[in-house]
């Protein structure tokens, strides 16, 4: 298996490519894609290691996606992108502000791709991208607007942030929202329950809803499918199925750095092992690297402790965020790990986090980062 | 057939021109038709709810129009704008 890696990079000013050598020592750069468009996320197809979609959307024009079969060479949009069905006579009248979240179907449904979008809707294209239906099982839900109120709300709107699918059964879905937390499906969308129970909320009346938590970031390695991450607006979780019983395993973190942020890494090989990106959420949330010194900290043994990893980071004044799509691994050996900030730089790893450096600066920037190979 | 301006911000759509021309007896006709010579145009501007996009301004004429049913004379012009979105 090679080791060159392509990072595909979406910022809030248009989309790059980088391409690295064998090594991953050398980047060139590609781009910009869309130049001044909003790309939420960029995400190449594992199943045929070559088509691309883009979620885009302008301050001015409305959300769409694009596609590349090509590497990025030319693309072509969506002839149906995501939008909520028409509203009848005394409903809300929903529409899609942007798609935030592409995920590929799973890997015996080619052609299936997944949305989620804000404000919270779930999206499904069958060709590969061209054309996308709403979900009616989550979007037409009698329980939507409990899950996802109309006041409800993160400053960019109110995510359906993350679609998740059991490597194992294409009907086994996980979804994370920000105004409702973690949900799962055994019908491929038909359904939803919520998975929440132990994850707070402490900015509603009942802390330990049975919805309502404001789930950042989910994910699964593909070597341990029963083992979901979830890094949470309160915290770091790890849930490990058939269990319903999330466990904090946040609470290992040290006390001065805390355990809120906005994305967590499984190891893909290794189950016991995460990355997550700590954010200072103390007082009025600024929401930066902790006392201005950037690190990220990796557990080896489930959460049970946390290492910090922050050789080549800026050792003072770097107050940088990394946003819930910013962070991401590639499968090479050893492991890298990648990281966009808000500060439009991109930095990585080729010793699973045991050193930074930084590839790229003065990006617009970046919401998300997602390495896939060469 | 009605004039349309075509704003910057759409022109990748019409191959670069800042003019075009459509038929219909309304906005949301003129804009179907425009959509039809120009796939994927209508929902930059248009939402799934038949709502001009918030930072979109149409305007007939002299006169700006927030609903896309305003029917149109023979020789009106169709503006379209994308304003007041910053940063």
């Amino acid at each position: 298996m090679t080791n060159a890696i392509q990072l595909l990079v979406g910022t809030r000013k248009g989309a790059w490519i980088f391409r690295s050598d064998e090594g991953r020592k050398t980047w060139s750069v590609d781009g910009p894609h869309f130049l001044g468009s909003i790309v939420s996320h960029l995400v190449l197809d594992p199943r045929d290691g070559k088509t691309l979609l883009m979620a885009a959307s302008t301050g001015h024009l409305g959300p769409t996606i694009f596609r590349s079969t090509d590497g990025g060479a030319t693309w072509t949009e969506a002839a149906r992108p995501p939008a909520f069905p028409k509203a009848a006579e005394g409903e809300t009248a929903r529409a899609v502000d942007h798609s935030f979240w592409v995920e590929p179907g799973h890997a015996d449904e080619p052609g299936v791709w997944w949305a989620g979008t804000s404000p919270p809707g779930l999206f499904v294209s069958r060709d590969g991208g061209d054309s996308w239906d709403s979900v009616a099982g989550f979007n037409d839900n009698p329980m939507y607007w409990k899950w996802c109120p109309a006041d409800g709300g993160t400053p960019d709107g109110a995510l359906l942030n993350q679609i998740v699918i059991d490597p194992r059964d294409p009907a086994h879905m996980y979804i994370a929202l920000s105004t409702a937390g973690v949900f799962e499906s055994l019908d491929q969308g038909a359904s939803w329950a919520p998975l929440n129970k132990n994850v707070e909320a402490n900015f509603m009346s009942d802390p330990y809803p049975e919805y309502g938590q404001d789930a950042h970031f989910i994910a699964l390695a593909p070597t341990r499918p029963d083992r979901l991450w979830q890094q949470n607006h309160c915290g770091i979780y790890r849930l490990d199925r058939p269990s319903e019983d999330w466990d904090r395993i946040g609470n290992a973190m040290p006390k001065e750095i805390g355990d809120i942020g906005f994305t967590i890494v499984p190891h893909p090989r290794d189950g016991d092992t995460a990355w997550v990106f700590p954010m200072d959420g103390t007082d009025v949330w600024p929401r930066t690297s902790p006392g201005g010194r950037p690190a990220v900290y990796r557990t080896r043994d489930a959460g049970a402790s946390w290492e910090r990893q922050d050789a080549g980071f800026p050792r003072e004044q770097g107050w940088f965020t990394v946003k819930r799509q910013a962070f991401c691994a590639d499968r090479a050996d050893p492991l890298g790990l990648y990281l966009g900030a808000t500060n439009g730089e991109l930095w990585m790893s080729d010793n699973e986090g045991g050193a930074w450096r930084c590839i790229a600066r003065h990006l617009p920037e970046i919401y998300s980062v997602v390495a896939a190979p060469l | 057939m009605v004039q349309v301006l075509i704003p910057s911000q759409l022109q990748s759509y019409t191959g670069g021109a800042s003019r075009a021309q459509a038929r219909g007896g309304t906005v949301d006709a003129v804009l179907i038709d425009l959509d039809r010579q120009h796939p994927g145009i209508r929902f930059r501007v248009i939402d799934e709810q038949g709502r001009i996009r918030r930072h979109m301004r149409v305007y007939v004429g002299q006169e700006r129009t927030l609903d896309i049913a305003r029917t149109l004379g023979e020789t009106d012009e169709v503006l379209i704008f994308g304003a007041l979105s910053g940063g």
